[in-house]
């Protein structure tokens, strides 16, 4: 399968502070891939190194087949957009649109208009003059108008309203529907990765703790409710992610390998709120899946 | 034509809630034979979903035998009128209603009459199932 962005032992290092670390992804192309974690677990470093505005400081990152931006062709075939809305507050909607035809050999100006058009924008309008959320989708215009191949997004819908924030999320997934884009955007409001990400990463204390197909993350997590009990009475062949307990009861997050054979358990699903949770948490205290406080009392 | 909706509080993966939708309007006569479902790139304009998840979805039903994809037209459904007359389902409507109003004479509350109706239900089904 091609893949958009392949990390191998990937690091990235702020003077001592490692702000991503062991990082090994394959990321399949065709994908719209969420990257959730804390503030400060690596996310913008990861994106800003795939965007190739950062060099690593360890390991190996190709992007497209090879290294990032290492030309202006392979500068082409990606889009980015940081976390504040990179426009420039003196320059009209048009004068924007003009320097992404001069900057971009491949782009779209009738995409660019079209889409200027439907969002309301007045061309004359300076960027500094509009809302965040115009802000917002000028910045996502311009880098759809540029025809990438994968579009990078750190962060798009953080500073938008609930309305502004549904709009962009629509033109983006317009957008996958119409080209042939492979997208990695970070967020920390999980219903919209939900809802427009097919493929997850949940990165945490700067390593990767969780990747991969959504549904096949969904559909190999279980929750599992039983009376009360430490590591040893857990079963076998599930990979406990998290557990909590209560006087009487314990409830396991696991990844499962294979059936749960106990019938003491009732297992549940899921959702990918608590899945994110959970391996966020085991990023924080590394071996607390696994941790037991208190003594079991029967 | 039917318009999908997403509910982010179920629990349920999106892909499932638009599978269910369909089967549900299907199964309450809304949806009829030769009817055409909304293109992807309609559904995603609308509910800000991600493409793959609606064609798989799509996929799904043409799976289930409830809807056929012809290709670059679009995805129809397709079902015997047979399949869950919207005749019978007044009359047990009805039934139900009746049921519930019972339950509440009988002192019972919204949550504890779903219980009730959701092990019954699963009581039920487990006998029937082979």
């Amino acid at each position: 399968m091609t893949t958009v962005l392949e990390a191998t032992d990937l690091g990235k290092r702020y003077r001592h502070k490692w702000a991503l670390s062991d990082c090994t992804l394959s990321i399949p192309q065709g994908h719209v891939v969420g990257l959730v974690g804390p503030n400060g677990s690596g996310k913008s470093t990861l994106l800003n190194l795939a965007a190739g505005l950062l060099a690593p400081s360890a390991g190996r990152l190709d992007v497209l087949g090879g290294t990032p931006a290492r030309d202006a062709t392979a500068l082409g075939r990606v889009g980015f957009v940081a976390q504040e809305p990179p426009v420039y507050s003196a320059f009209s909607v048009r004068d924007h649109l003009r320097l992404g035809a001069h900057l971009n050999p491949r782009w779209g100006a009738e995409l660019a208009e079209h889409r200027v058009e439907d969002l309301g924008l007045d061309p004359s309008q300076r960027a500094g003059k509009l809302s965040s959320g115009q802000r917002a989708q000028l910045a996502l215009t311009l880098a759809i108008a540029k025809r990438p191949e994968l579009l990078l997004l750190d962060e798009p819908v953080a500073s938008l309203d609930p309305l502004a924030r549904r709009e962009f999320l629509q033109i983006l997934m317009e957008t996958v529907a119409d080209q042939d884009v492979s997208i990695v955007l970070s967020s920390h409001l999980v219903s919209d990765i939900e809802r427009v990400c097919d493929y997850l990463i949940v990165l945490a204390d700067s390593r990767v703790q969780l990747a991969g197909d959504v549904d096949e993350l969904v559909s190999s997590h279980h929750r599992l409710i039983g009376s009360r009990r430490d590591p040893a009475g857990y079963p076998a062949n599930q990979e406990v992610i998290d557990a909590s307990h209560t006087d009487r009861q314990s409830s396991l997050i696991v990844r499962s390998h294979g059936p749960v054979l106990e019938e003491a358990w009732t297992i549940e699903p899921v959702s990918l709120e608590d899945l994110v949770l959970a391996y966020m948490a085991r990023g924080k205290h590394p071996r607390s899946g696994h941790h037991f406080d208190g003594e079991v009392t029967e | 034509m039917i318009e999908f909706y997403l509910d982010q509080k179920s629990g349920v993966t999106p892909y499932l809630q638009l599978v269910q939708q369909v089967r549900r309007a299907v199964k309450l006569g809304l949806l009829h034979d030769g009817d055409q479902l909304p293109t992807v790139k309609d559904v995603v304009g609308k509910i800000a979903i991600n493409p793959n998840t609606v064609s798989k979805a799509y996929r799904e039903l043409e799976h289930q035998g409830l809807v056929v994809a012809r290709t670059g037209v679009g995805t129809f459904v397709a079902v015997a009128p047979s399949d869950g007359p919207p005749a019978m389902l007044r009359p047990l409507r009805r039934d139900l209603e009746r049921w519930i109003a019972r339950a509440r004479d009988a002192g019972l509350d919204d949550e504890g009459i779903e219980a009730l109706f959701i092990e019954s239900f699963r009581d039920a089904s487990s006998v029937a199932a082979p």
